[in-house]
C-alpha cells in the first residue's frame, strides 16, 4: 500500500493473522508428493524402456514419452480426474510434465464457452504462456552464450 | 533375460521413482513455505532445469535417473537448454531456434490434445 | 431518524416473504432441509455456469414474489447484484421481470446491502414492497477469481468454499412477520491483508467495526440479540472477529453464528467454510427466516461482510479493503406459528 492507505496497514493485526494460520502439513504434503511424482516418473520410465523395444531411441525416445505423458495428462484433465489428484498430491501433480499439461488442458476447457478462437485457443496459455516465454528465451541465452564460448 | 538385467531395470526404476519423488518434495517444500501458485512453480523449476543444464549439472542426473529427472519440468528445461547448446556447435542460427525445436514435441502435444479434449470435454464443478 | 450511521425505520418495514436456491453441496448441509429449491446438477440445465447462476437469481426472485401473494407489478423495486463482472447475474435475471432494477455491488455484503436499501425506500414512503436479492456460483466465481476449474492446484487451509447458491426477500411497507428495526452502514476497513485465500482475516475488521458502532448507536447490547449472524468470516474470521469485539468490550462468542461456517455439514478440516454473496443470502432467506418467522428467534442482527477486490488490484499487490453492513431484525411472530 501507498501514500494514505499506509497508515491503515495494522502490522500488529497482521503479525496476529499470520499467528492464527491453520499448520501446514509438511509431513503428508511432502510424503503424497513424493509418491505421486515418483510414480509418474516410474510411469515414464517404463514408457522409455516400453519404446525403447520398439525400436526408438534418443531424442525421438525421449519426445515419444513425453508426448504419451502429456496426452494422459490432457485426458485426465478432461475427465475432471487431475485437478482432484492435484488437490493431495500438491506438487506431485504439478512439477511432472502432466501437470504442464493439465495448465494448458484447464484454461482450455474452462474458457470454451467464450468460443473457440478468443475462448478456448486465446486463453490456453494463461498459466503456461509464462513456462514457453521464459523457457525459449533463457533457451535462447544459453544458446547464445554457448555459441560465444 | 539374465538376472542382471532384470535387477538393472528395477533399480532404475527405482531411481527413477527416488529421484523425481525428490524433485517433487522440493518444489512442495517451496509451496509450504512460499504458497507459490503453480505456474510459478512451474516456471521456477524450468528455469533451474535451464541453468543446471548449461552449468553442466543436470545431464548426470539424467544419466543417473533417467525419466526421473526428465519427466519433471526441470526435465523440459534440460530439453530447451541442451537443443540450445547442440544447436550452438552448428552456427549461430541454430543456437537461438535450437532450444525451441527440441522442446517442439511436448509443446505441440499439449495444444493439439488440449485442444482436442476442449471439443470433447467440458469443466466441471467441483464438490470437494 | 438517524444516529451515527445506523439508520432507524420508524414504520418497521417487514420481510413479507423469501425464498432461497441452493446448489448439490450446500443440499447436504443445515440449509438443505429449509431451501425451496435444491439442485441437484449445478449446471441447472443451462450451457454455461454464469447462465445457470442467473437463472437461480431469477427463479429465487420470482419464488419470493409468489409466495408474498404478489405479482410483478406490485413490486416498486428489486435491489440485486451479484459477483461476476459487471454484475451479469443480477442484470441479466432483472431482464426477467417488469419491475424497475437497481443494481448494487457490494460483494459477498450484498444481501445486506440490499436489504438495508429496501427498509430504507420503503421507510421513506418512496416504495411499498421491494426485492432484495444476490446469489453466487462456486464454478463461476472460481473461474473469474482464481484459476480454471480443472487445474490440478493446492487449496491453501485458509481458503474458503463459494457458495452455490441464491437468495431473495420481498420486503414491504406492513405486512410480515419479521420486521427490519434499524441498520448500520458500513465503512471500508483495510487493516493490510493481502492474503486472496485468507478472506476471513480481511473482512473480520470491517464486521467489528459496524458491530461495534451498531452497539453504541442504538446502546444495544450483544445479550440483547438472540442471533448475531455475520455473513462468510469462515472459522478462521469469526475467530479474529471474536478477539477484536473482546478486545473492545463485547463479548459476542455466546450468540454469534455465521453463516459460512454453518453451511456445510462437515467443515472439512483444512477449509474455513463457505464464501460468496450466495452464502449469506441463502443461510438467511432459509434457515434464519424461516426459524425468525416461527418466532423460534427473536431479535437477530444480520451483518454481511464483503471483500471489495478484484483480480486487477491483487494482481497489483493491493490489499484487501472490506465492507460490513448490519441490519437488525425482530421476530413479531408470538412463538405459537409453527413447530420447530
Amino acid at each position: 500500500m501507498t501514500g494514505k492507505n499506509a497508515q491503515n496497514c495494522n502490522t500488529n493485526y497482521l503479525r496476529y493473522v499470520r499467528a492464527l494460520d491453520p499448520p501446514t502439513k509438511h509431513f503428508k504434503n511432502c510424503l503424497s508428493a513424493f509418491g505421486v511424482g515418483g510414480l509418474i516418473c516410474t510411469i515414464g520410465q517404463f514408457l522409455r524402456y516400453m519404446l525403447g523395444f520398439a525400436g526408438l531411441s534418443g531424442d525421438e525416445l525421449a519426445g515419444a514419452v513425453s508426448v504419451i505423458l502429456i496426452f494422459f495428462g490432457c485426458l485426465l484433465t478432461g475427465l475432471g480426474v487431475y485437478d482432484r489428484i492435484g488437490r493431495h498430491a500438491g506438487a506431485g501433480s504439478i512439477v511432472p510434465i502432466t501437470g504442464f499439461a493439465n495448465s494448458v488442458a484447464s484454461p482450455a476447457l474452462e474458457f470454451r464457452t467464450e468460443g473457440y478462437i478468443y475462448g478456448t485457443a486465446a486463453k490456453m496459455f494463461t498459466v503456461a504462456g509464462a513456462i514457453i516465454v521464459y523457457g525459449v528465451f533463457s533457451g535462447v541465452i544459453v544458446g547464445i552464450i554457448y555459441y560465444f564460448i | 533375460m539374465p538376472t542382471e538385467e532384470i535387477i538393472e531395470i528395477l533399480l532404475m526404476y527405482l531411481k527413477a521413482f527416488a529421484v523425481g519423488g525428490a524433485i517433487c518434495v522440493i518444489a512442495q517444500i517451496i509451496i509450504n513455505i512460499t504458497s507459490l501458485t503453480s505456474g510459478k512453480i512451474l516456471v521456477f523449476f524450468m528455469l533451474a532445469g535451464v541453468v543446471l543444464t548449461a552449468l553442466g549439472l543436470y545431464q548426470p542426473l539424467v544419466e543417473f535417473a533417467g525419466a526421473g529427472a526428465t519427466v519433471p519440468i526441470s526435465g523440459f528445461g534440460y530439453l530447451l537448454a541442451n537443443g540450445a547448446i547442440k544447436g550452438a556447435e552448428k552456427g549461430f542460427f541454430y543456437a537461438v531456434t535450437g532450444s525451441l525445436s527440441a522442446a517442439s514435441a511436448g509443446v505441440t502435444a499439449a495444444v493439439v490434445f488440449s485442444l482436442i479434449m476442449s471439443l470433447i470435454f467440458h469443466s466441471k464443478t467441483k464438490r470437494n | 431518524m438517524k444516529k451515527g450511521n445506523t439508520l432507524f425505520f420508524k414504520t418497521r418495514p417487514r420481510i413479507r416473504s423469501y425464498a432461497a436456491i441452493c446448489g448439490s453441496k450446500e443440499r447436504e448441509g443445515v440449509i438443505g432441509e429449509y431451501a425451496d429449491i435444491t439442485l441437484s446438477d449445478d449446471m441447472y440445465g443451462e450451457s454455461t455456469y454464469e447462465k445457470a447462476e442467473c437463472k437461480m437469481l431469477s427463479n429465487a426472485i420470482s419464488l419470493a414474489v409468489e409466495k408474498g401473494a404478489l405479482t410483478d407489478g406490485d413490486i416498486d423495486v428489486m435491489l440485486s447484484g451479484d459477483l461476476l463482472n459487471q454484475i451479469i447475474s443480477a442484470s441479466f435475471a432483472a431482464r426477467d421481470f417488469q419491475f424497475p432494477f437497481l443494481g448494487l455491488y457490494s460483494a459477498c455484503s450484498t444481501m445486506s446491502e440490499s436489504m438495508l436499501l429496501a427498509a430504507a425506500l420503503i421507510g421513506g414512503g418512496f416504495a411499498r414492497n421491494c426485492v432484495a436479492a444476490t446469489g453466487s456460483h462456486f464454478a463461476s466465481a472460481e473461474r473469474q477469481y482464481r484459476y480454471p476449474l480443472e487445474l490440478g492446484c493446492t487449496r491453501p487451509p485458509q481458503s474458503q468454499w463459494t457458495v452455490t447458491g441464491a437468495g431473495a426477500c420481498v420486503i414491504s411497507a406492513d405486512v410480515g412477520d419479521i420486521a427490519i428495526l434499524n441498520a448500520t452502514l458500513g465503512r471500508v476497513r483495510d487493516w493490510g491483508v493481502s492474503d486472496v485465500n485468507n478472506m476471513g482475516a480481511a473482512m473480520a475488521p470491517a464486521a467489528a467495526d459496524t458491530l461495534i458502532r451498531h452497539f453504541k448507536d442504538t446502546g444495544e447490547q450483544p445479550s440483547d440479540f438472540d442471533m448475531i449472524v455475520t455473513g462468510d468470516l469462515g472459522a478462521l474470521g469469526s475467530r479474529i472477529l471474536k478477539d477484536l469485539m473482546w478486545e473492545k468490550g463485547y463479548d459476542i462468542s455466546p450468540n454469534h453464528v455465521d453463516c459460512g461456517e454453518m453451511i456445510y455439514k462437515v467443515i472439512e478440516d483444512e477449509f474455513q467454510g463457505g464464501s460468496g454473496a450466495g452464502c449469506s443470502a441463502v443461510v438467511m432467506n432459509s434457515y434464519i427466516f424461516t426459524k425468525m418467522s416461527a418466532g423460534l428467534y427473536k431479535r437477530v442482527l444480520f451483518a454481511a461482510t464483503g471483500a471489495l477486490l478484484s483480480t486487477v488490484s491483487s494482481g497489483q499487490g493491493e490489499s484487501i479493503p472490506c465492507i460490513s453492513h448490519a441490519v437488525e431484525l425482530l421476530s413479531l411472530s408470538n412463538g405459537n406459528g409453527a413447530a420447530p
